[in-house]
């Protein structure tokens, strides 16, 4: 391409086209790796924000080429002092769309495409065409989506993992000095839902210490927060808190230092309010830059082979000098996402959901006692019948006589089943056959 | 370990080979709640009451005590189970204004394993439990409503009487109740 000049790849190649120590066991060197990994390799940032900026940087100057970048987000005047790929004048618009052009404009040969949406709003064929996911999220919601999909598009025969339906997630995170950078390769190693007891719970105050023995400026936030704004609706019925409203805040923050004067509380702050609200974690700058530019090192390291990847959890923290630890978090084995391998039913049209219920109940396989199914039809789930639960079984009785095609199932209709004999939820992909034989 | 060089020439593969098509999945949340709800295993005092039955995140509770301060009255409680279950708690709200020690006027409740003693590994069914419980013995030491809590520490006679009456439907000093009895 006319925008390289000589030796601008050579770094990357001394990495790609020789081998060494730590070289993965399969990997060759090869001067072709270098255009597979410019030309070929597709990536998907989720996340424009403090670690974006950072991924999208290092991950373009690594001479990836073709990166999509999402975030629903648009950028706010606080962002500007670690998300440096903004300026005062873009605040107001889409991180993505910012991002993006900062980065085609500024590095030769880069083709980043943005998308200002939610990771929601696409599905599976979007999410297919990348060869590798990168994180850079701050809602753990978000993250079990992702990690969700990318578990739920892994095809197996026989069982067998079909590894070209593997897209590997690297996942970073950051609070204050603190950090973890993670590689998980779905239906391989721990997912997000595997580890899920590893994030911290939410900070909640007992409602009964916020409502009458308030002791911290935060508890006096919660209480107009939780119960006052609810019962005195100061902007409209149905008005929900907008932490990005300087007016809702303002409230808040008024109603707060009645509460505390009361109280004698000290240190209710505009800041504070809002922090309180949104539930703000501070962000450092060079915290983001240290994970994001480990979270690079491995979509480098998954895209060339060159070295075996992190395995697969790291912490950072440099709150007093540095500190890093790697471990293996393991698989659970029974996961809500990744354990879930869809076992394979066939039934043809003309049979009834009565029929897979007794099946269910019947085989040696599965002996189960009450299952209760669920489906999904046209992108809604519909409770097909739950026999535990008098309100539904009611309800849902009359679907036990229809046959699968009235259900309106499809060949790979995916059923879920909850039964007291199996730790989860089971998975079962419907082959469906017409009555043909 | 995988060796994901080779991408190059599976992704192409992969990519034409589009045969499962684009069908929605279900959530780890929403696996989840189905299973809680399966296995829900009620006390004969509760009922759960689904308004959509393919709305599995939505549901009401409906707790009717046969024995302590709170025996022959109905009250209803409302569930929203978000996006974020197991991780997070299920929003619960009492819809039937009652006079308890651990429930204000607005039906908020405190109950430890609602908010600061919440755990990924407790379930719904762990709700209904601790919700009942709170019939049975109202905690006046960790007040919402402290009117009630007061009378309760210092007259458990009044405590029954106000109850009685409030479940009767009428008024405990400037506050009138509905009535809630079966």
């Amino acid at each position: 391409m006319s925008c390289d000049w000589p030796g601008r790849w050579c770094h990357v190649q001394k990495f790609i086209e020789r081998t060494g120590p730590f070289a993965h066991p399969d990997f060759e060197p090869s001067s072709e790796s270098l255009g597979f990994l410019q030309e070929t390799c597709k990536l998907l940032i989720i996340g424009a924000g403090g670690l974006g900026c950072e991924l999208l940087k290092d991950l373009a100057l690594i001479g990836f080429k073709n990166i999509d970048i999402i975030d629903m987000d648009t950028i706010d005047v606080s962002n500007l002092n670690r998300q440096f790929l903004f300026r005062p004048k873009d605040v107001g618009r889409p991180k993505a769309d910012v991002a993006a052009d900062f980065i085609n404009t500024r590095i030769p040969g880069a083709n980043v495409t943005p998308h200002y949406a939610k990771i929601q709003d696409y599905d599976e064929s979007f999410y297919r065409g990348f060869h590798i996911v990168v994180c850079g999220l701050d809602s753990i919601v978000a993250r079990r989506w992702i990690n969700g999909m990318l578990v739920s598009m892994l095809q197996y025969e026989d069982g067998e993992l079909q590894q070209e339906s593997l897209v590997p997630m690297v996942d970073g995170g950051t609070e204050g000095f603190k950090g973890n950078a993670r590689v998980i390769l779905p239906g391989m190693t721990a997912c997000v839902e595997c580890t899920l007891d590893l994030y911290p719970p939410q900070v909640n105050f007992p409602l009964c210490t916020i409502a009458h023995t308030p002791r911290l400026p935060e508890h006096c936030i919660e209480y107009v927060r939780i119960l006052l704004w609810p019962k005195e609706h100061p902007f409209g019925e149905d008005v929900p808190i907008d932490g990005d409203e300087p007016k809702h805040i303002q409230w808040i923050m008024d109603k707060s230092l009645e509460r505390a004067n009361e109280f004698n509380i000290s240190g209710i702050t505009y800041r504070l309010t809002q922090g309180v609200v949104k539930r703000i974690i501070p962000a450092v700058a060079s915290t983001n830059a240290v994970i994001a530019a480990a979270c690079s090192t491995e979509v480098f390291k998954l895209a060339t082979s060159c070295t075996v990847p992190l395995n697969n959890y790291m912490n950072f923290n440099d709150t007093e000098g540095i500190y890093t630890y790697t471990f293996e978090a393991e698989r659970k084995e029974d996961c809500m996402a990744c354990s879930k391998i869809p076992k394979s039913i066939t039934f043809s049209e003309s049979d009834k959901l009565q029929d897979i219920i007794t099946y269910l109940q019947e085989s040696a396989e599965y002996q189960m006692k009450s299952p209760g199914l669920t489906t999904n039809i046209k992108g809604k789930n519909k409770t097909l019948y739950m026999p535990t639960i008098k309100s539904i079984e009611e309800k849902t009785r009359e679907n036990l006589k229809k046959t699968l095609s009235e259900l309106e199932f499809v060949n790979g209709q995916e059923l879920y089943v909850a039964d007291p004999t199996t730790p989860m939820t089971l998975t079962f992909k419907l082959s469906l056959g017409s009555n043909m034989e | 370990m995988i060796k994901l060089f080779s991408l190059k020439q599976q992704k192409k593969d992969g990519v034409d080979s589009d045969k499962s098509g684009s069908h929605k999945k279900s959530s780890a949340a929403q696996l989840r709640i189905q299973k809680d709800i399966n296995e829900l295993n009620l006390p004969k005092t509760c009922q759960v009451d689904f308004p959509d039955p393919d709305d599995l995140l939505n549901f009401k509770l409906v707790i009717s005590p046969d024995e302590g301060f709170y025996r022959g009255g109905r009250f209803i409680f409302n569930f929203k189970v978000g996006q974020g279950y197991p991780h997070d708690a299920p929003k619960v709200k009492c819809e039937t204004m009652v006079y308890h020690p651990n429930i204000d006027l607005e039906g908020n409740v405190c109950l430890n394993i609602l908010r600061e003693d919440w755990k990924p590994v407790l379930t719904v069914n762990s709700i209904v439990y601790g919700l009942q419980y709170l019939f049975l013995e109202p905690n006046p030491e960790d007040p919402l409503n402290k009117e009630a809590a007061e009378v309760l520490q210092n007259n458990r006679r009044l405590f029954e009487q106000n109850v009685a009456k409030s479940m009767r439907g009428g008024y405990i000093g400037s506050v009138c109740f509905d009535r809630c009895l079966k």
